[in-house]
């Protein structure tokens, strides 16, 4: 397994403000990887110093095997960024715009395939201007991936999206993480996370709190579930013979009866809780 | 270098194209001083002095100027501004772009409008207020290079003076203050003759006094050299003060230049 972004001991400091202290991650050629954290905790800064937006203080790191604080424009090409609020050429129309994107790259796909992959070919004449806000955002995720790129960085994707939107939005990420595209994605919506992420990291304070595939988040495939019943309820680590004494208590079925484990997001709220 | 040309002028034929399709911005900047030409050579009306010259010649030099100064520095400043508020420096500063290619596009396509505007403006004061053009060859030389290095300058001036305002909301009213002032103690609009001599003193520290100055030379001729202050167009003084704000210019742009919003790096 090769490493697409490896860093160590990344600091950042505003002022007097520790944006970002010591943190470590290694992100792997093709995995969809996603971070989680509360405004403030350093997932804009730290992400930013990633896409060569930012200079770092202190630490090591390797994006593609390139330190991104000294960014090439060969470099770029190789690294797709999909920004989180962008409202620019909005008199422009997606395929001009997108066009004239392709012109900065050495190996650019096929505009209107492009626009094809996004889903919006019959929005390709219309102004910028004139899409709505899920259809914006796929304009921008077009102009992310015009260039062929091998790592795509996107920022809370799907933020104001309906549902609809944001599950045609997941499928479009998966496609391109089935071409192989490793994507680097921060979002505020656990359920995003659970659905597209291979891995995910959260950040809390400037450091990395907890990581790992989410469903072993946190210990969350471990962690005690809570069974509720029509006369009580219980956290145990042994669900399944409560409910053997229950089914013999009331003879047969269980009234009311749930079982549920943590939810990612109930894992999330403890790891920054505990970080606060 | 090729590769930075071409997308140059790639972006320079984009810029072009959203200028005309936001309305405001063309009547804002583009069809401002027609607008007050055709006022101005409607309202006055009249020889100058005894000179021979209209008062329509006149403002026909010096709305060239404000004109030129309105698309180079003007619509540069206040569309930068924007452009660093709606993310789109941001987004071309994460592609491989050639940087430079961000500031020709800006260039070509001020030149391009500011072609069109002094083409209109002459058409303007030609076919309405009788303005005769210029027959020797020395003083259309004189036309070119007075708005070469006037717009270059302005220009640059107007890439430097986009990192003042905080975003794109404020970048109007912070961009157009200076130039609306400027054109006031230019010669523009009230003649220089009109104004105390520290006015004049301040006026001439900037160069949209001396570009007008120059246009003045080719639209007046000889027999308006009499009403300037110092009898004369000075043109090597024109020359010499716009080569030091090209200069200046393109000091401030490389030394102040942000791609981002201020606080954001």
């Amino acid at each position: 397994m090769t490493t697409a972004i490896h860093v160590r001991g990344l600091t950042k400091r505003y002022g007097e403000v520790q944006a970002v202290g010591g943190l470590d991650l290694d992100i792997h050629t093709g995995e969809v990887f996603a971070i989680l954290g509360p405004n403030g905790a350093g997932k804009s800064t730290t992400v930013e110093i990633l896409e060569g937006y930012r200079k770092r203080d202190a630490g090591e790191v390797s994006v593609l095997g390139v330190d991104p604080g000294q960014a090439t424009s060969a470099w770029r090409a190789r690294v797709g960024i999909v920004l989180q609020t962008a409202n620019d050429a909005a008199e422009l129309t997606v395929r001009e715009t997108v066009r004239h994107f392709a012109r900065y790259y050495p190996h650019s796909k096929d505009p209107d395939e492009v626009i094809a992959k996004v889903g919006l070919t019959d929005k390709a004449g219309a102004r910028i201007r004139q899409l709505s806000g899920g259809q914006r955002r796929r304009v921008d995720v077009a102009l992310g991936i015009v260039g062929r790129p091998e790592l795509v960085f996107l920022d809370e994707p799907t933020t104001g999206f309906d549902p609809e939107a944001r599950r045609q939005f997941w499928d479009l990420i998966r496609s391109l993480a089935a071409e192989g595209t490793t994507i680097v994605l921060t979002t505020h919506y656990l359920d995003e996370a659970e659905a597209l992420a291979d891995r995910v990291a959260v950040i809390a304070k400037g450091r990395i709190v907890a990581e790992g595939t989410p469903q072993t988040l946190g210990g969350r495939a471990t962690a005690s579930a809570r069974v509720t019943w029509a006369d009580g309820y219980a956290e145990t680590d042994t669900p399944t013979a409560l409910v053997r004494t229950l089914a013999d208590k009331y003879d047969g079925e269980i009234p009311g009866l749930q079982i549920v484990r943590p939810s990612l997001e109930d894992i999330y709220l403890d790891l920054i809780g505990d970080a606060q | 270098m090729t590769a930075t040309l071409n997308i140059g002028l790639a972006r320079a034929s984009l810029e072009t194209k959203l200028f005309f399709r936001q309305r405001d911005a063309v009547i804002f900047t583009f069809s401002f001083p027609i607008i007050l030409l055709v006022l101005f050579g409607s309202i006055f009306e009249g020889d100058l002095e005894g000179t021979g010259i209209t008062v329509a010649q006149l403002y026909s030099a010096g709305l060239i100027g404000a004109g030129v100064m309105g698309v180079a520095f003007q619509n540069l400043a206040i569309g930068i501004a924007i452009d660093r508020d709606d993310g789109t420096l941001k987004r071309l500063a994460g592609t491989p772009m050639p940087r430079a290619a961000y500031f020709v596009g800006k260039l070509v396509s001020s030149l391009v409008l500011a072609a069109i505007e002094v083409a209109l403006l002459l058409a303007v004061a030609v076919f309405l207020f009788g303005l005769e053009l210029p027959t020797d060859v020395t003083r259309w030389v004189t036309l070119v290079w007075v708005l070469t290095l006037g717009l270059a300058g302005a220009a640059l001036l107007g890439i430097a003076v986009s990192n003042l305002p905080r975003n794109a909301k404020s970048a109007s009213a912070v961009v157009s203050m200076p130039y609306v002032l400027l054109q006031f103690i230019s010669g523009v609009y009230i003649p220089f003759t009109e104004l105390p001599s520290w006015l004049n003193d301040v006026a001439a520290i900037f160069p949209l006094k001396w570009m007008c100055q120059g246009l003045r030379s080719v639209f007046l001729g000889d027999a308006g050299a009499a009403l300037e202050l110092t009898g004369s167009y000075e043109l090597p003084k024109v020359a010499l003060v716009l080569g030091l704000w090209l200069v200046g210019g393109l000091v401030l742009c490389l030394t102040t230049f942000r791609w981002t919003n201020r606080g954001e790096s």
